[in-house]
């Protein structure tokens, strides 16, 4: 009897997934046995028109991670979705966009701009934005064409599971895989998120929570956290009360705040949640004062807090209510 | 003053004040633009963030809270809490290119009803200059939804 099949493939994201999914340690081997690879351009040779070639519903598991950036990224995800029984949303930028979600807070122009004009190069002659079509002696050469707006896998495809994580905790995977493995019933598809809890981070955080009021808003490098408090109570920007829990709270244990990689909790947006739990430690000034005077007072603690849009949607922005910002060159 | 654009201002109005000053409004005939959707909510603290962000998704022009003055909020600080929120969502929401007429806060008492009525008013004509924000179709590029068929034929402004 042939054995079930195995593809992962990486879109717009930094790669940390695939590590991840290596450090679920010797089940790996396991993996390995029970499945036959035939797919996966990280570890192995395969082609694009290898995976054309198989028959539809092909893949009995297919890892995506990645955000849907790009036309090749978009391609990739039809493709697979249609030679996959299983597609997984592998990691928060298949999943909510993640980093590369942020560039939907500005235009493709800008991110060209910034990353290949303005920074810094030791080789000023060698400057050159990248072109969809070139035209070299040999004939013409295509490069996939930069979207405008960042998407989720789940925006372009259906998927059936979803594992968050920026990347995803090994043993969250290894759980995953286990499972999986053993023939044990996974819940029914349908964008099912799993390997992830069902609570708020801060249910999993050890730190005490003493609901101090704050004057004012600390980046990480301002700040020696005192150690076994709230972070978010000290004034950093902790994002426990509107991430999913699942990792086992371990920024916030080591004194670095919880930057929301596990994405919301079902049916919230991640950045409002996030709005209102700071809001809510804010002092709000002097029951004395008049009305004006409290609102100055509480805007300059809220002057603070720098970028609350890329702070409070990190990793969600793409799937978040609003989705992308309004620009110039997209508000005809 | 028939194709004059109406933009639509969800208004999310406190149980205890404002919404009672709409309700005065009205008994009062005091005329006022019809251009406010009332949401009548126990308290502005109970506008979750996320109420005012899928309004202006889901095709609201501005979005309107309004509640009891400083120090007499039913809740006794609900109203500041609402203020805290406003003024870390208003600053969020310029990042998103939303101008700050578009989501305003005023108080109301149950006995201002003119205020309230010249507060839509005002906001009605803030939006008119700046023109439909439709967030749906002009940022994320969708199929406009159409909740009447007539809505297509005219074009939906």
């Amino acid at each position: 009897m042939p054995r079930p099949t195995f593809a992962m493939y990486w879109a717009a994201s930094c790669g940390g997934c695939e590590i991840s999914l290596l450090n679920v340690g010797e089940l790996i081997l396991d993996v390995d046995a029970a499945f036959d690879v035939v797919f996966w351009p990280c570890v192995a040779d395969f082609k694009y028109q290898d995976v054309e070639g198989y028959p539809d519903g092909y893949i009995d598991l297919c890892l995506f991670n990645g955000a849907i950036r790009n036309s090749e990224n978009e391609e990739l995800a039809h493709l697979l979705r249609r030679k996959s029984k299983t597609l997984v949303a592998f990691g928060s930028c298949a999943c909510e966009g993640c980093a590369p979600g942020l560039a939907n807070l500005t235009t493709n122009a800008a991110t060209i701009r910034t990353v290949y004009t303005d920074s810094l190069t030791t080789d000023e002659s060698r400057t050159q934005a990248p072109r969809p079509v070139t035209q070299v002696p040999e004939g013409e050469i295509r490069i996939p064409v930069l979207y405008e707006t960042v998407r989720t896998l789940d925006q372009v495809v259906p998927v059936d599971y979803i594992i968050p994580g920026c990347p995803p905790e090994a043993r969250q995977i290894a759980a995953v895989l286990r499972a999986v493995l053993t023939g044990m019933p996974l819940p029914p598809p349908g964008g099912t998120i799993i390997g992830a809890g069902n609570v708020a981070l801060c249910e999993e955080c050890p730190l005490a929570k003493n609901v101090k009021q704050i004057t004012r808003f600390y980046r990480p490098y301002e700040i020696v956290p005192e150690p076994g408090i709230c972070l978010l109570e000290q004034g950093l920007v902790c994002m426990g009360p509107a991430t999913r829990s699942g990792c086992g709270a371990l920024c916030p244990q080591v004194g670095m705040r919880c930057e929301g990689c596990y994405g919301p909790l079902d049916g919230q947006d991640q950045g409002a949640r996030m709005l209102a739990a700071v809001a809510s430690v804010v002092a709000a000034g002097g029951a004395h004062l008049d009305e004006h005077a409290q609102a100055e007072e509480i805007a300059a603690v809220m002057d603070t807090l720098v970028d609350p849009a890329g702070t409070f949607y990190r990793f969600s922005l793409a799937h978040s209510l609003l989705r992308r910002a309004r620009v110039a060159d997209n508000s005809a | 003053m028939e194709n004059e654009f109406q933009p639509i201002i969800v208004g999310f109005l406190c149980n205890w004040c404002s919404y009672r000053a709409a309700d005065l409004a009205g008994t009062a005939r005091i005329r006022y633009a019809p251009t406010m959707r009332p949401i009548r909510v126990m308290c502005t603290a109970r506008v979750e963030p996320e109420f005012v962000l899928k309004a202006l998704r889901e095709g609201a022009d501005g979005v309107l809270i309004a509640g009891c003055h400083p120090g007499e909020c039913h809740y006794v600080e609900g109203n500041i809490k609402a203020l805290r929120r406003f003024i870390l969502l208003k600053a969020m929401l310029r990042q998103f290119g939303v101008e700050d007429e578009r989501v305003q806060l005023v108080w109301a008492a149950a006995s201002e009803g003119k205020q309230l009525a010249e507060a839509v008013d005002r906001m009605t004509e803030q939006l008119r200059a700046l023109g439909p924000l439709r967030w749906r179709q002009r940022v994320l590029g969708e199929q406009p939804v159409a909740r009447h068929a007539r809505e297509v034929e005219v074009g939906g402004d």
